[in-house]
């Protein structure tokens, strides 16, 4: 089998300005951050991205926040980045807002060939208007559109040269998720291995593009 | 004791053994410090995991983290997985009570508790799905703010959820949410029901046999 182990340069050559990004990560956790790094260093603009929380302004997605380089931010939390907060309130970045159990199970949808789902969180809220309410056997629920991305960057703690992936602890988060829905998907690996255990992988090397070291 | 303790100590009563319970940030974290013995409830974090508990002195695992970014731990029969599963037990009905504090709250059961329009805008995080689907949602927060009233008619914020909250805990009262009123169950010792009532603007039924805690 064929290596997918790149260089990060790969980086540049895979995600281009106006992209659609999905990006894992916590709060900082499970954010691949020499992917960030190359995006920033490389000056891709114009991203939309896609991740669970605007994280904080040194870490996990915060950096690429600042940085100026993504025009739309769709997410459920930014309170830990008042970096965020300004650029949301000046209008220099789009923000979005999803609840956290929506945004995962849209992105999910759009890897697994579904078209939205119906959810009833947010019903008689603002995240309601302008979306479609469905009722089932007496409830409401709202049709969130699917989500995919054009690229998924995610964080693996083992990654072999196929693409496997064992993920760990809280850092596991929206890995598999965004890894299922992206186009293209570029794992940053914190230790590259020749084997992993089957029973352990939680994303499947078929679904990753390139596996690169991660640089913590 | 400080309010915070006092409603913290208040909520943890009605933590019900064996059950899945979500804490939210900030005052009902506190209230895993009060959990009566006898009584042993499993933590859900959010960002993924089961079976949530404080470091207490141990060395931090980079790997694990509390739904704040905090360094946290995990019991021996804790579990991690994805966020997709982590909701699924949320929305699912899999949580029996979450505690979340709120900004307003109102006698129908609305909350809102994740932004206030040209301020604050934190966005909603995971709060929203919390109390869609937890089987039990207890609001824990001080009575007023800064001499504002909480407790209201109608939410003036941006809604977290509509008729959802069950309970209210406040350092002067608790409250059940009915049919459009709240009920008060229990007042505060070091105050009273004429008390609750000026700082409340909802409507308020006061029960029978109101207790003391």
């Amino acid at each position: 089998m064929k290596s997918k182990v790149v260089d990060k340069s790969i980086v540049k050559e895979v995600i281009k300005d106006g992209m659609h990004v999905l990006a894992s990560g916590f709060l900082g956790g499970g954010t691949p951050k020499v992917i960030v790094d190359e995006i920033i260093n490389n000056n891709i603009k114009d991203l939309t991205v896609y991740t669970i929380d605007a994280s904080f302004p040194d870490n996990g997605i915060g950096p690429l926040v600042a940085s100026g380089n993504i025009k739309t931010l769709v997410v459920s939390h930014i309170g830990k980045d008042p970096v965020a907060q300004d650029k949301m309130k000046d209008g220099s970045m789009e923000v979005k807002l999803l609840p956290m159990g929506t945004l995962v199970e849209a992105i999910r949808a759009g890897g697994c060939g579904l078209g939205g789902i119906l959810t009833p969180t947010g019903v008689g809220t603002e995240v309601a208007k302008g979306r479609q309410i469905i009722n089932i056997k007496g409830k409401d629920y709202i049709l969130e559109e699917a989500i995919k991305g054009d690229v998924a960057i995610v964080q693996a703690y083992q990654a072999d040269h196929f693409g496997n992936c064992v993920l760990r602890g809280t850092r596991i988060n929206s890995n598999e998720v965004m890894a299922l829905s992206g186009e293209k998907v570029i794992v940053a690996a914190e230790e590259i291995v020749d084997h992993l255990d089957p029973n352990l992988i939680k994303i499947p090397g078929v679904l990753v593009d390139y596996v690169i070291q991660e640089e913590m | 004791m400080d309010a915070k303790e006092k409603i913290a100590r208040r909520v943890a009563l009605e933590m019900k053994d064996g059950e899945l319970v979500n804490l939210g940030i900030g005052l009902p974290t506190m209230v895993a410090n009060y959990i009566p013995d006898g009584i042993e409830v499993v933590l859900q974090s959010e960002n993924g995991m089961t079976g949530l508990i404080g470091l207490e002195g141990k060395e931090a695992d980079p790997y694990i983290t509390d739904a704040g970014g905090t360094s946290a731990d995990i019991t021996d029969y804790g579990a991690f997985f994805d966020s997709a599963l982590s909701f699924a037990l949320i929305r699912g009905g899999h949580v029996g009570a979450t505690v979340l504090g709120s900004l307003e709250v109102d006698q129908e059961g609305n909350m809102a508790n994740y932004m206030i329009p040209g301020k604050l805008i934190p966005g909603m995080g995971g709060a929203m799905d919390l109390v869609t689907g937890a089987k039990k949602v207890i609001v824990a927060m001080t009575h007023t703010a800064k001499g504002a009233i909480k407790i209201l008619k109608k939410c003036k914020l941006p809604l977290t959820g509509m008729k959802c909250v069950d309970m209210i805990v406040t350092e002067l009262a608790v409250f059940e949410v009915k049919d459009n009123y709240l009920l008060l169950t229990e007042v505060a010792s070091e105050s009273s029901v004429e008390e609750v009532l000026s700082l409340t603007e909802a409507e308020v039924k006061v029960a029978d046999n109101v207790k003391t805690f």
